[in-house]
Parts: C-alpha cells; sequence; structure tokens
C-alpha cells in the first residue's frame, strides 16, 4: 500500500481535525481527573477550608447580622473567583508542566494539532472544571456558614465567570510559557501571575481603598469586573451588566493574541535552547 | 510532487547548544556539524553512535522539536523548518523512553495521541485493539494504567502509538535499548514487518550494531556531531577493511577502545 504524502489538506478537513484535537485535549483532562480524583477531592476540601478561613473574618468584625451577611457574601465571593482562576492558571501552565514531567511533551508538541487549538482546550477544560469546582465551593461555604443570599443571579454571576474566562485562559498561555523557559521555577512563577492580578482587582476590598497607582492597573484587570459583577450579581440579584461585559470582551480580544504570541516565542526559544524534552 | 523526491533529505545541518558555565560562563557544544544525508522512500537506515554522538539531536530536528543553527532538512519535499505542520502530518518516532500518561491505560493514551492527528473516537474505538494485537500487546490489558505495565509491553504500546497514524516516516530513536531479549527481538521482528506493510521508510538510531546490520539498507556513523559515512554494511567494511562494524567503527573514528574508555565524559556530554 502506498501512502500518497502529497494529499492535500482541505480547509474542512484542517477544521475538522482542529476539533477533534480540541476535543482530545479535554478528554485527556478528563481521564487525568478520574484517575487523580481522590487528590482532587482533598484539593477541594482544602480550598474550602480556606475559604472559610476568610469568609470567617465576617464573625469577628462587630456588625450589624445584615452587615455581616453582606460582607460574608463579598469575602466569598471573593474567594471563590480565586479559587476558580487559580484553577485556569493551573490547568493552562499544566500544559507544559505536566507534559514535559510525564516526558510526553515532545510527543505532543510533534503532532499536527495547531498549538493555538491546543493551548484552547487546556483552557475549555479548566474553565469548564473550574466552575464546577467554584459551586461546589461557594455551596458548601453557603451552606456551613449559613450565609442568606435570596436574591442571587446565579445565571448572571456564571455568565460573567464565563466571560471573564476568555482573558483569565489569555492570560493563562502567557503563564503557560514559563516552564518551557525554566523547567524547574517557570510553574510557581504562575501562581505569582494569579497573585499580582487578584491584589489589584480588590478581591476581598473594593478598589476604591488601593493607591491611586494601583486603582488604574485595575482598570486592565479582568479580574476587578468578575469580581465587581459577581458582588452584584450574588448580592442584589443584578444581571450581566453592559459596563462589566464589554471590558472583559475587550480585555479578551486582547489577551488571546497576546498570551497565543507570548506562547509562541517561548516554544521557539525552546527548540532553539532544546529546552522542549523531559527535565533532567 | 515527482517520484524522485527523497523522503529526507538533509544539507549542512548543524545545531549547536548552548549550557550555563558557573554563573557567567557559557558552554558552546557542537551537537551536529554539516550533516548531510538523503533517505530514499520505503528505505531504512540506520545511524549508530555514542551517546553524545548527535542521533537524538538529528532525531529531534526532523520532528519539529528542534530549530537548527544552519542547513536545511526536507522530509517528503516539505521544509521541516518552514513547513512543520505538513511534516508532522507524516512523521512519527519511537523514542527509547516510553513516554505516557502512566495514569492512563494503553488505550487513553492512544486515544490521545491520535486525537491530535485526527482520529475521532469511532475511528479509536475500532483502530485500537487492532493496531495493539497487531504489535503482540494483550488486548486484555488495554485498560491498565501505564505504570503497571513492564518496560517491553509499554515500548509495545509505544510502537503502536507511532502506528496508528499511519506515519509515512517512522524515526526510531534507540526503540529497543533496555528491553530483554526477548522483547527485542519482537520490536526488531515487527519493525521488519512494518517496512512492507506500511510502506514506511525508517530511520533508526541505534547503539546495537548486530541490530543496525540486520534491519537497515543502509548504515551510518555520527561522530561528534559529524556523519562519517552512510552506506551498506559491505560497503563501509570494504572500505575501512573491516570484518565487524566494531572494527569499521573504531577505524572510521580513529580511536581505539581504549581511548573510548578514558574519555572524558564531558566531552560526550548529551545535550538532546
Amino acid at each position: 500500500m502506498t501512502v500518497d504524502v502529497t494529499q492535500a489538506y482541505t480547509r474542512r478537513r484542517v477544521v475538522r481535525d482542529e476539533l477533534v484535537g480540541l476535543y482530545g485535549v479535554v478528554e485527556r483532562n478528563i481521564y487525568l481527573t478520574k484517575r487523580y480524583f481522590l487528590w482532587d477531592f482533598a484539593f477541594l476540601l482544602w480550598t474550602i477550608a480556606n475559604t472559610l478561613t476568610i469568609v470567617f473574618i465576617a464573625r469577628g468584625v462587630g456588625i450589624s447580622p445584615g452587615e455581616r451577611n453582606e460582607l460574608e457574601t463579598k469575602l466569598l465571593v471573593g474567594g471563590v473567583i480565586w479559587a476558580f482562576l487559580g484553577i485556569i492558571f493551573e490547568i493552562v501552565t499544566e500544559t507544559v508542566a505536566w507534559e514535559r514531567w510525564e516526558g510526553t511533551i515532545e510527543y505532543t508538541f510533534m503532532a499536527p494539532v495547531s498549538r493555538p487549538v491546543h493551548l484552547i482546550g487546556m483552557g475549555v477544560y479548566a474553565v469548564l472544571y473550574g466552575l464546577v469546582r467554584a459551586g461546589l465551593v461557594f455551596l458548601a461555604v453557603v451552606a456551613f456558614i449559613g450565609i442568606h443570599v435570596p436574591h442571587a443571579n446565579y445565571g448572571a454571576a456564571v455568565a460573567l465567570l464565563a466571560i471573564a474566562s476568555i482573558s483569565f485562559i489569555g492570560v493563562g498561555m502567557m503563564t503557560a510559557v514559563l516552564p518551557l523557559i525554566s523547567p524547574e521555577k517557570g510553574t510557581q512563577l504562575g501562581f505569582i501571575a494569579q497573585g499580582l492580578m487578584l491584589v489589584v482587582s480588590g478581591v476581598y476590598y473594593p478598589v476604591s481603598v488601593l493607591p491611586t497607582w494601583m486603582q488604574w492597573i485595575a482598570k486592565i484587570s479582568p479580574a476587578t469586573y468578575a469580581l465587581r459583577g459577581n458582588r452584584a450579581s450574588v448580592l442584589s440579584g443584578a444581571g450581566v451588566a453592559w459596563a462589566d461585559a464589554w471590558p472583559l470582551l475587550l480585555i479578551g480580544a486582547l489577551s488571546i493574541p497576546l498570551g497565543l504570541a507570548v506562547f509562541k516565542a517561548g516554544e521557539r526559544y525552546a527548540k532553539q535552547r532544546g529546552k522542549l524534552k523531559r527535565s533532567g | 510532487m515527482s517520484a524522485a523526491v527523497a523522503a529526507v533529505d538533509v544539507r549542512d545541518l548543524n545545531k549547536v547548544f548552548t549550557r550555563r558555565k558557573g554563573l557567567f560562563g557559557r558552554r558552546r557544544r557542537s551537537a551536529l556539524s554539516g550533516v548531510g544525508l538523503r533517505i530514499e522512500r520505503g528505505e531504512c537506515v540506520a545511524i549508530l553512535g555514542q551517546n553524545g554522538s548527535g542521533k537524538s539531536t538529528l532525531v529531534r530536528l526532523l520532528s519539529t522539536l528542534l530549530l537548527p543553527d544552519g542547513g536545511s532538512a526536507h522530509v517528503f519535499g516539505f521544509d521541516v523548518f518552514k513547513e512543520p505542520r505538513a511534516v508532522r502530518r507524516l512523521v512519527n518516532r519511537v523514542s527509547v523512553e516510553a513516554s505516557f500518561f502512566k495514569k492512563m491505560s494503553a488505550a487513553e493514551n492512544l486515544s490521545y495521541a491520535a486525537r491530535f492527528y485526527g482520529m475521532g473516537p469511532a475511528e479509536t474505538r475500532r483502530e485500537i485493539p487492532v493496531i495493539l494485537e497487531r504489535v503482540g500487546f494483550p488486548s486484555a490489558r488495554r485498560n491498565e494504567a501505564m505504570e503497571n505495565l513492564s518496560r517491553g509491553m509499554q515500548q509495545k504500546v509505544a510502537l503502536a502509538r507511532a502506528l496508528l497514524t499511519s506515519p509515512v516516516l517512522l524515526l526510531l530513536d534507540e526503540p529497543t535499548t533496555g528491553l530483554d531479549p526477548r522483547s527485542k527481538q519482537e520490536v526488531q521482528a515487527f519493525i521488519r514487518e512494518i517496512r512492507t506493510s506500511n510502506d514506511a521508510t525508517i530511520l533508526l538510531c541505534t547503539h546495537d550494531m548486530k541490530e543496525a546490520e540486520e534491519l537497515a539498507d543502509r548504515v551510518g556513523l555520527l561522530d561528534r556531531g559529524e556523519l562519517l559515512f552512510l552506506e551498506p554494511v559491505d560497503d563501509v567494511l570494504a572500505r575501512y577493511g573491516a570484518s565487524t562494524l566494531e572494527e569499521a567503527f573504531f577505524a572510521a573514528t580513529g580511536r581505539t577502545f581504549e581511548d573510548e574508555k578514558s574519555e572524558e565524559d564531558e566531552d560526550r556530554e548529551v545535550y538532546a
């Protein structure tokens, strides 16, 4: 049997192959989640406990029950979004880190699926997994503390998080390149990006209490609008506000191409320096 | 595309690695220096060489995993460095390390690999049992975690992964190193079989001179990044007046066995 090496790849075939590749990335992550389920469950419990430590701060403040409920809700929203953002960065960064650790990175990087599809596939899984996890953390803390959110508009909150996720994935792509540059330290730097983004975005406090220069930076952080919108949706039942949505869409439209460009440059650097192979 | 297009056409390929030496120093090491070779479609070519000779660097360059510092390489007429996606559709690789997600099963690992080549769920459900049977892997074990399988079994799955995508150029980088004698023979027998049944051109990098002699149409020697020869075995032996490839190796490199033993490890440091 002689294979025709000149077989033309029609656009339709290329699109189909890319979609199958994207599905494959999500599918693989599902397999790994099943295999590491107990670890993920333990990590979920840790996240719930960590979020509780923050929400309980409201119990130590001398305020009325109504104000305390509001403060607990705001802290909870901050904690849930911190955890959600952390999962997205962690999973997208694993694009390189995990595959390098397993030794599969070369096989993945020599496959014909495009890098954008590869990264977007990781992002899609990260968002789906992150939303489920965020929901579980939220429900667990609400039940444990006894927070009352009778007006909460969960649909709007989830929708806003999904829109914000476009930007989070874009930033995550930039941090995903770090393990390519430094196999030893790159992954940890991803968490620095998460922390810096959230501290300027008012994760547990209004942005207005920050120094002026940090308030300016907050304007370009997608987490600022995700936090503001989610607080409004959960506390007051607000829908997705255009004032929150358009900055997120704009930042997302810029961060995805920028993230891909940064990753491409990092991949090229790694291929020039021979850093793509398994660590050590 | 004419019939004369080579499966692999490498010209004056160079690759230099730079590594840190001390706090501020840099050390440059030439992994490949002016390497040129041509492999015709359907051939099996074996490249011999010590650790650090540049074999894996050559394989990685052809796999689009490294960028060169000079020269060119074409696979079936496609430029490896300017048209990597076209090359990736034609090439697959088996390396000495059976690289898998250890907690996932053979079937799951193969599915993941196949998806990147456009194989959907229905196709992999049909093809994975077939390919595993073909490489001699017991189908009943395809849902076991890879970490529970022996090295020989893992290498069979690695072969299956490479063949599942029907590559026209198969890059085998020490595929039998570390295998027990029986597994080694099985893999070698399988390599012979796929040459004819899969219309595959094979580049085999190996330490094993006997393996090279038995499997390859031509044998090459990479020594410190330079390709000293690439010829049929009989021509190599005749050129160096040797009766074995080992003798030819030492004659070609100009070093004795004692020279090899006493050589500083730093001179043979592996970069890729």
